[in-house]
């Protein structure tokens, strides 16, 4: 309030500042346009357009109309949508590690601010379980190509102790791949969901769970019926953002299967088939059109985050202090 | 109530009490064996990477053991000198990249952060919500216009278009807006002001330094992501020498890798997340911290 008073005494003054704002948002937006913005117009015109490489010869660009998202949705020879299949995979497996990402996510959160277990060394457990999340997918998914591999330190372990038969490839079989890709997805993020639910409970109000105990609830319905309430803005982000960020899958199960989504195609991810396209093919009109597809889903996704992030600053500044006291 | 029965309540809640001081030390036992667990979970395949790392070729064709070989030296100065796969150009290219991009994107972030936070104009909010409506798209669904225009502007195999896009990054943007909102005051600005400083040396040489909490976490997370980056550095770069590592190590599984040396491929694994894992050792706190802070107020 008192800025605004003070801006409107020197009406003249806040005009020759607003230039400023301008000036400092400019680079930004110069380069979301250029390097963002564009592109995506780009993607967006490519879907119409059949023009892709056929051998040496350059086939269009031929404006199609909508041909391409009629071919992304047809089935294949064997009577596969190719386009469901990968969007299925990617949910298969991104829902094999996010389960037990989020559930021992929770666990952990519950573990790390309970002040009746008070355990020890917390930095250095989340320092731990967190590591993963910084470790470049690509060369963590070739770590585990090789320690899995037919030749690699796991397989011969398993093979001595007869749990596996010395035949046995654990990158030709649907269920040992999709299961390795989502342990590597598991280890990947449940650090980071730790951390993050685990700072939304500290931003519970302690006095809450007090009353809630001396009221005579026990540790299990303390957590239903007053943490978990409470903490469901956040949860629900988590796992928005978390499903935004499984749609993306690719540079495990591509560098793990070397991109082919052994076997038959059951652990390719959609991005992974559109990165497919930019072989040498080269086919962007099919490119454009999975990507509005990818994009759609994404989209409709992103715009819970969207809900979700800008609530505090709509409304007035009332509610903005209410919401920042309470839960977030 | 009697005494007696009174007495029996007293006798019953000490029991309780007891029982409750076994079950809580039942549950700590519980609790540390899956932390335990877990932690070991995400350790145990690094520490194989090393052990093998350490190995000749022989012995990993040999089996399996806990402890390392003595071949730590000679693995690394095979990978670090092999003809197909030059894995300190790379390193190089790598850190070229990302520390470029670590610089921009704290930068440019802080400086629109400020451009909205400090100043009022028209169309303030519509921009506010714009970035924040765009934030979460991924770089991916953009990819076919992005690689065709860079292929335009003639920015194949250049690293343009892998650093410059950094300045608008809505992610970094959203943390450094939350964080101004907590730590910086506008009277300072205003201070500034009256004492006759210009607007840009203001945020240089006062916002800034206020912010670097905010912006060393930034740098690192910025740092990090760029150097992981696969998908769309696959896309541009073309020549062997302008590669960044994430391709090499996705060449290293395209090969064919059985003719590789074993101790050379894990040591080229370990070359890859090395410089990460030791910023990470050392800056483990306050990452953490960051995230923390970060998503708090998200």
């Amino acid at each position: 309030m008192e800025k605004q008073i003070r801006r409107k005494d020197g009406s003249l003054k806040s005009v020759s500042y607003a230039k400023w704002g301008f000036i400092f948002i400019a680079p930004f937006f110069l380069v979301y346009i250029v390097f963002t913005l564009i592109p995506q117009f780009l993607t967006l015109y490519n879907s119409f357009f059949e023009n892709y490489r056929d051998g040496l010869k350059q086939i269009g660009p031929n404006f199609v109309g909508l041909d391409n998202y009629k071919e992304l949705f047809s089935p294949d020879g064997n009577g596969t949508i190719l386009v469901l299949r990968y969007t299925l995979n990617t949910l298969i497996m991104w829902l094999l590690g996010a389960i037990p990402q989020f559930v021992i996510a929770m666990l952990l959160a519950i573990f790390f601010t309970s002040y009746r277990l008070k355990i020890k060394g917390q930095g250095f457990f989340k320092s731990v379980i967190y590591m993963p999340n910084l470790i470049m997918a690509a060369a963590f998914s070739m770590l585990f190509f090789t320690l899995f591999d037919m030749t690699g330190p796991i397989h011969y372990v398993l093979v001595e102790n007869g749990i596996i038969d010395a035949s046995f490839d654990f990158f030709s079989n649907r269920v040992t791949v999709r299961s390795l890709i989502a342990l590597m997805n598991f280890l990947m993020w449940f650090g980071n969901t730790t951390i993050v639910l685990m700072a939304g409970i500290m931003g519970i109000d302690q006095s809450l769970f007090e009353s809630a105990t001396i009221d005579g609830a026990n540790p299990v319905q303390v957590f239903f019926r007053v943490t978990f309430p409470l903490l469901m803005p956040i949860f629900v982000y988590c796992l928005i953002t978390a499903m935004i960020g499984g749609i993306q899958m690719y540079d495990v199960p591509q560098v793990l299967t070397k991109g082919n989504g052994s076997p038959n195609g059951l652990s390719k991810t959609l991005v992974m088939y559109l990165n497919s396209y930019f072989g040498p093919s080269k086919n962007y009109g099919m490119a454009g059109a999975l990507s509005v597809y990818i994009f759609v889903i994404t989209g409709s996704l992103g715009f819970f985050v969207y809900k979700r992030l800008s609530a505090p600053y709509k409304d007035s500044a009332r509610k903005h202090r209410r919401r920042k006291g309470d839960v977030i | 109530m009697s005494k007696q029965s009174g007495a029996v309540n007293r006798k019953r809640g000490l029991s309780d009490n007891t029982k409750g001081m076994v079950k809580l030390t039942a549950l700590r036992v519980i609790v540390y064996a899956i932390l335990i667990f877990l932690s070991f979970l995400c350790l145990f395949f690094f520490y194989l990477m090393i052990i093998n790392a350490s190995r000749t070729h022989a012995d990993l064709q040999k089996g399996f053991t806990l402890l390392p070989g003595g071949n730590f030296i000679q693995n690394l100065v095979n990978a670090w000198n092999d003809a197909s796969i030059n894995i300190p150009r790379g390193m190089l290219n790598s850190l070229i990249i990302a520390l470029a991009t670590a610089v921009l994107t704290t930068y440019f972030s802080a400086l629109t952060a400020y451009g909205i936070h400090a100043y009022d104009f028209r169309g303030k909010k519509l921009v506010f919500t714009f970035i924040l409506a765009v934030m979460m798209i991924p770089s991916q669904v953009s990819a076919v216009g992005f690689v065709q225009l860079m292929n335009k502007m003639g920015l194949h195999d250049s690293y343009i278009p892998l650093i410059v896009p950094g300045i608008a990054a809505p992610v970094v943007f959203f943390y450094m807006k939350q964080y101004m909102e907590s730590v910086l005051p506008l009277d300072l600005v205003a201070a500034a002001r009256v004492d006759g400083s210009g607007e840009f040396r203001t945020f240089n040489t006062i916002v800034l330094p206020l912010l670097k909490p905010a912006i060393a976490v930034q740098m690192i997370f910025s740092f990090v992501s760029s150097w992981n980056n696969y998908f769309i550095p696959a896309l541009l770069l073309d020549k062997p020498e302008k590669k960044t590592v994430p391709i090499m190590i996705a060449q290293l599984r395209s090969a064919d890798y059985s003719k590789f040396d074993m101790g050379k491929v894990f040591m080229f694994i370990l070359l890859a997340i090395l410089p990460v894992m030791i910023v990470y050792i050392i800056l483990s706190k306050s990452i953490i911290k960051g995230i923390t802070a970060g998503s708090v107020k998200g």
